[in-house]
């Protein structure tokens, strides 16, 4: 084992891919000499060159067309888009193109095209750098949706993103991406729609997306002596592993699913639908999403964060799902967290 | 252009036009009927662009389409009942009737489609010609588009980066006039889309396009100036779309105006031409005529006779995709 960190884990899985197949490279802004807005591509040009790491104009539309153009003739394009927030201008791109064009042609080509996004929130850069707009995808069809929320996923989610035959959105987190973590040595893989449990409990379910899992890991260990929580983390939302997550419900009876996108016809809403289906006989409370405010991101800290749930709303909701009474303030300082 | 291709050019440009005669009709009936098939946006007076420039490409070349692209999917040699089985959606079609009649695909032609939104696929062109320079083989990327796509911010984007990396394109500016009913005139301010080139570093030429001659010989150097890897080229082919838009809208444009493009039909212009130096007389003409007539008559069959795709299979389809 060994400490790496989520950004290293990314440039590991684009070096090993790169290395295995000569028809994967990757293409963005800054990807060549700086190595990526946040150094995912670090080190990439030096070893395979400018045909490989080729750098772009600040044109998210007509790289990422570039990407699925090629992608058509069977290369393997990795677009980065430097924030998640600016695929806005390449829409037509990803979702009248990437998205259909196997489709429309009656399956006759195949678009095998990864782009990478980073999102965040937290990181005080207001309106239009911190948006969680995984649902706009999971709304297409036509597109699988990733989003990793461990090292060890970041690195072998993005190579299964990259043998994939079809075009993957592939949702980094921006504030996980200097955190490190143990993992083994060598290569491994991550399947798609495998969803991981991150905590084993028999009283609550809590379906955590990217940011939220930690968070709703430590709420969980906080609350261990009282309520026995299972985190889930979906880790891919298209394809979504409902089983797993229908199947935890029917042990603990009570759904919690919490992500950074706002409430409102967000990602939860299409996870409760899926599961309601499935054991809507065996919930023993209504089940809750816990998402963010439905508003702009502001930039002053203060307000930010109040746009998010922290950990202690995530107490507190689990606290009054399960029937306790809710923690005082010094209880809550005492977690230390928000 | 030599005479065997002369002769080849016309015989494309019948088989467009009477193509587009005959899909016309029969959309026309099903509109009478009660039966809408969606848009049918006709290639009529514009066959000379797409002819020249396909007969200056190589089978191994990459070409993108527009929502105007039934004659660019026959000018690229996709069998005539494949192009009309898709435009009534059936399961024989280009595209197993899952695209209709702005989708026409052909990949082992190249032929990567048509495209519903305008200046879509101008990004796409750069991503077939950076494949061909990434594998280092010499094929060309061609890229119909409209005078409304060079409104469109893909252009800007698209141009800039196929100079960038001198990228083995053609970008063909198919001029007719008109971005759905609105005039050229109302939407561009200079003359001429191909003097946009030199904002770019780019060659760029403007040409009759309804003189298939003319327009085979501007493309077919552009085409060798990127196959040689000395980069893109814009092509404007100034010509005009004799149709209404996609059959949905009312004809608003002046008589006057029809009248003075309809004189200037590039079948007429080629036929006249090949008369005048003896290429081909009036019989042989006519004898050309009626084999492609014949042609589309026996596709507009096959296209009746074949079946609707099955739908539990597509539901199948889907499934497995999600």
């Amino acid at each position: 084992m060994r400490e790496l960190k989520y950004i290293e884990a990314l440039n590991e899985a684009l070096r090993e891919e790169m290395e295995r197949d000569e028809k994967v490279f990757i293409l963005g802004e800054e990807v060549g000499a700086l190595g990526g807005g946040f150094g995912a591509t670090k080190g990439l040009l030096e070893r395979f060159g400018t045909k490989r790491v080729l750098a772009t104009p600040i044109a998210e539309s007509g790289f990422t067309g570039l990407g699925i153009g090629a992608a058509l003739t069977g290369l393997r394009p990795v677009v980065e888009i430097m924030y998640f927030d600016f695929i806005t201008t390449a829409m037509d791109q990803v979702v009248n193109q990437a998205a259909k064009l196997k489709f429309m042609s009656g399956n006759t080509v195949e678009v095998p095209l990864v782009i990478r996004a980073p999102y965040g929130i937290g990181t005080r850069e207001a309106a239009q750098h911190s948006q969680s707009l995984e649902a706009w995808f999971m709304h297409t069809p036509g597109l699988k949706v990733v989003m990793p929320a461990s090292v060890y996923d970041a690195k072998g989610l993005l190579k299964t993103a990259i043998r994939d035959n079809d075009p993957v959105v592939f949702i980094e987190n921006r504030k996980l991406y200097f955190k490190a973590e143990e993992v083994p040595e060598g290569e491994w893989l991550v399947p798609f729609g495998a969803a991981a449990v991150r905590c084993a409990g028999k009283d609550i379910t809590v379906v955590a997306l990217s940011g939220m899992v930690p968070k709703a890991i430590q709420a969980a260990e906080s609350l261990n002596n009282e309520i026995s929580v299972e985190v889930i983390d979906p880790r891919t939302l298209v394809p979504l592993d409902v089983e797993t997550i229908a199947s935890s419900v029917k042990k603990t009876g009570r759904l919690l699913i919490t992500h950074e996108a706002p409430v409102r016809s967000g990602a939860g809403a299409e996870i409760l639908r899926q599961v309601q289906e499935r054991c809507f006989d065996w919930l023993d409370a209504p089940p809750v999403i816990l998402g963010g405010l439905n508003t702009p991101i502001p930039f002053c800290p203060a307000l930010e964060d109040v746009c998010v749930p922290q950990i202690p709303d995530i107490i507190a909701r689990i606290r009054e799902m399960a029937g306790r009474p809710p923690l005082g303030d010094t209880q809550l300082k005492s977690i230390g967290t928000t | 252009m030599n005479r065997d291709m002369a002769w080849r050019a016309l015989e494309i440009m019948y088989r467009i036009r009477l193509f587009e005669e005959k899909g016309k009709a029969h959309y026309q009936q099903n509109r009478l009927a009660g039966n809408f098939l969606g848009a049918f946006h006709s290639y009529i007076g514009q066959e000379a662009v797409a002819t020249g420039v396909s007969l200056a490409l190589r089978n191994d070349d990459y070409v993108f389409s527009t929502h105007r692209g039934h004659g660019h999917a026959l000018a690229r040699g996709i069998a005539v009942k494949k192009v009309m089985a898709e435009l009534r959606g059936k399961v024989d079609g280009c595209s197993r009737g899952r695209g209709g009649s702005m989708h026409l695909f052909d990949p082992a032609l190249g032929f990567l489609g048509g495209n519903g939104i305008v200046g879509g696929g101008l990004p796409l062109a750069l991503g077939t010609a950076y494949a061909a320079y990434y594998r280092g083989t010499d094929q060309i990327t061609v890229c119909f588009f409209g005078d409304g796509a060079a409104s469109q911010g893909t252009f800007h984007e698209s141009l800039n980066m196929a100079v960038l990396w001198k990228l083995p394109v053609v970008f063909v500016c198919e001029n007719n006039g008109y971005a759905v009913m609105t005039p050229v005139r109302e939407t561009i301010c200079i003359p001429h889309i191909a003097d946009r080139a030199a904002a770019y570093g780019m060659q760029g030429y403007a040409v009759d396009g309804n003189d298939v001659g003319a327009v085979y010989q501007q493309a077919e150097e552009a085409v060798s100036r990127a196959r040689q890897g000395a980069g893109p080229t814009l092509l404007e082919c100034k010509t005009y779309r004799i149709d209404s838009h996609c059959m949905m809208l009312p004809e608003i444009r002046a008589e006057k105006e029809l009248a003075e493009w309809k004189a200037q039909d590039p079948i007429a212009r080629w036929e006249k031409y090949l008369a005048d130096n003896r290429i081909a007389d009036g019989d042989a003409r006519e004898e050309l005529r009626a084999r492609v007539a014949a042609e589309i008559e026996d596709a507009d069959r096959l296209a009746d006779e074949s079946q609707y795709p099955d739908a539990a299979e597509f539901l199948e389809e889907i499934k497995c995709a999600n």
